[in-house]
């Protein structure tokens, strides 16, 4: 099943300064202190924060609460200005710009909200014609807007209801409608997905993958799920502590996280941990007749190779299946596998070395009795 | 009931509309904007200017705290400046009017701060100016509850009237006083109270009625 997914290459490695795609948004060694008040020290929300998200790219910021990301999403638009770098959007230096320049500016983003923020007093349809009255366009040119946009996010025949008559999914595609009324060049979410369901989350996310690759939108996304990530960023960023933590194509960082607080972000995502019952089994010390625990990573073209019998039959290693999980990240497989065998040494070594010949990734998690 | 007295109570009916009328639309005009100022102009806010807000705020807090009758004839002089005289009906809407302002004002404060603020975040990142954005977002989403803080003053009004029979304002209250009381004449004082009633009851109604209209928070249709 999975050798019939497209493997379709993201836009470039982004996070990183490269190449001929040019960059929406561009961070360049911002930072941002809240000033003391009465009330407490001053605060310092972000620090030397190197971001970059490449023309129609879906770029994600991870982290806890409290990491910066809300501040660091609202300094793309001039919500905040930061107290130090620059902040590029199309190639222009925003966070000098004064106030008019900036409403200007806003204009050309969009923003969907956790909270979806439509007006309770305008129906579906003058909610996403919100933002083209505020840009001071005639009746009759919105309603020609409009009327796409509300086909757009399957919401046509709810064009003259209240928010206060939809479910939580619906508003958030009248949110999304009314990011896009403008036309925008990025979109900003701002945990678009975090007060939605499982599945609504899944349809929101579709049509969110769907805009970027229609309209060509760049998206720039902060959220605190990795689910999310997983499923429509090509890069993603890892914020903890106002700073960036690591940053790559969502497959790498998903498939070799590197710093602590990514492990622990991936720790709920399925088959990126040792299941419970196996955990609480595990010792790092090796005792006579334990077995040995691996974590083996397929990705890429070897994904779907038949690699258990390979070990079976040719190493003859008597294999127990722990857990694991084949899965889609950014668009291409990848699978973990968890399992434990008898093997001294030398025998260890003879296993990993032979899936290290097929480009598979393994780690020795521990010893079970 | 004679006819003279029933046209007395005519007369008076008409008195007490015309003051409250007067003094509800022009308390409004002023109070409205007021209102939106100090609930938009702390610190961090739409209009930050957090020196104005707390003078404007110590006024209101002032005139607010003075009982109406005092305030009805600590100023007379003012009266007679606006109104060219300090008796009569006219006379009387110009302290009505004062104590309607600072009443309606914070009234729509506390409607305007009921609106989310991720509301006006939301207008902010759509390039609004400030004045777009208390017209078309804080306005609009306040509209039930100023509608109820309208109704509010209105009702209170019609009792305020009531006392400016002591500057000859004329009105439901001082016939009630005069005629009522005074002359112990019950039935004058009764149909006056009847009168006031329904009055207020009409007026609750229509407020209610517009207010449940415009709020489209809760309802499913």
């Amino acid at each position: 099943m999975l050798n019939t997914v497209q493997t379709n290459s993201p836009p470039q490695s982004a996070l990183a300064d490269s190449d001929s795609v040019p960059d929406i948004v561009r961070l360049e060694g911002v930072g941002k202190v809240f000033p003391a008040t009465r009330k407490s020290s001053a605060v310092t929300a972000l620090s030397s924060i190197d971001l970059s998200a490449p023309k129609g790219s879906i770029t994600a910021i991870i982290g806890r609460s409290g990491a910066g990301k809300s501040t660091l999403i609202r300094l793309v638009n001039g919500l905040e200005r930061p107290s130090s770098g620059r902040v590029l959007v199309d190639g222009e230096d925003i966070a000098q710009l004064p106030e008019d320049r900036l409403r200007h500016i806003r204009r050309s983003i969009g923003m969907i909200f956790q909270h979806f923020n439509l007006l309770s007093s305008r129906t579906v349809f003058d909610n996403i014609a919100l933002p083209l009255e505020i840009g001071g366009m005639a009746r009759k040119e919105i309603a020609e807007r409009v009327t796409p946009l509300l086909e757009l996010v399957g919401l046509a025949d709810k064009r003259d209801r209240y928010p206060a008559e939809l479910s939580g999914g619906q508003k958030q595609r009248v949110g999304i409608a009314r990011a896009l009324a403008t036309r925008p060049k990025l979109l900003l979410s701002d945990e678009a997905t975090s007060a939605l369901d499982p599945e609504t989350t899944q349809s929101v996310l579709e049509l969110l993958k769907r805009i970027n690759s229609e309209l060509g939108l760049t998206i720039l996304l902060i959220t605190h799920e990795m689910e999310v990530v997983k499923s429509i960023a090509d890069n993603v960023a890892v914020i903890d502590g106002g700073k960036i933590v690591e940053r790559g194509s969502t497959f790498d960082v998903f498939t070799h996280p590197q710093h602590h607080t990514t492990k622990v972000l991936l720790s709920g995502v399925p088959g990126m941990q040792l299941p419970a019952y196996a955990q609480a089994h595990l010792s790092q010390e090796r005792r006579e007749g334990a077995e040995v625990v691996l974590r083996i990573v397929f990705s890429g073209p070897h994904a779907t190779d038949p690699v258990l019998s390979r070990l079976t039959g040719e190493l003859g290693v008597s294999l127990n299946i722990l857990g694991g999980a084949v899965d889609e990240i950014a668009g291409k497989p990848f699978g973990t596998l968890f399992v434990s065998f008898l093997a001294d040494e030398a025998r260890l070594e003879r296993v990993r070395s032979t899936l290290a010949g097929l480009n598979l990734t393994t780690e020795v998690l521990g010893y079970v009795a | 009931m004679s006819p003279e007295i029933a046209w007395l109570i005519v007369r008076a009916t008409i008195q007490t509309l015309h003051m409250v009328a007067v003094a509800a639309v022009i308390g409004s005009i002023i109070g409205v904007p007021l209102g939106v100022f100090l609930a938009t102009s702390e610190k961090g806010e739409l209009f930050e200017a957090p020196i104005t807000n707390k003078v404007l705020g110590a006024i209101v807090n002032a005139a607010r705290s003075t009982p109406f009758i005092i305030l009805v004839v600590a100023i007379i002089p003012f009266t007679r400046l606006v109104a060219g005289t300090s008796i009569g009906t006219t006379a009387a809407i110009v302290p009505l009017t004062i104590a309607t302002i600072p009443f309606v004002a914070r009234l729509v404060e506390a409607s305007i701060r009921e609106v989310d603020p991720g509301l006006i975040e939301t207008a902010r990142s759509m390039g609004a100016t400030p004045m777009q954005i208390v017209l078309k977002v804080l306005l609009a989403e306040a509209r039930p509850g100023i509608t109820l803080a309208l109704t509010l003053t209105i009702v209170s009004l019609i009792g305020y009237s009531a006392m400016v029979g002591a500057v000859g304002g004329g009105g439901l209250g001082d016939l009630g006083i005069r005629y009522g009381y005074q002359r112990f004449m019950p039935e004058v004082m009764l149909a006056v109270v009847v009168v006031l009633i329904v009055l207020v009851q009409i007026v609750q109604s229509i407020g209610d009625g517009l207010a449940r209209r415009f709020d489209k928070r809760q309802r499913s249709r």
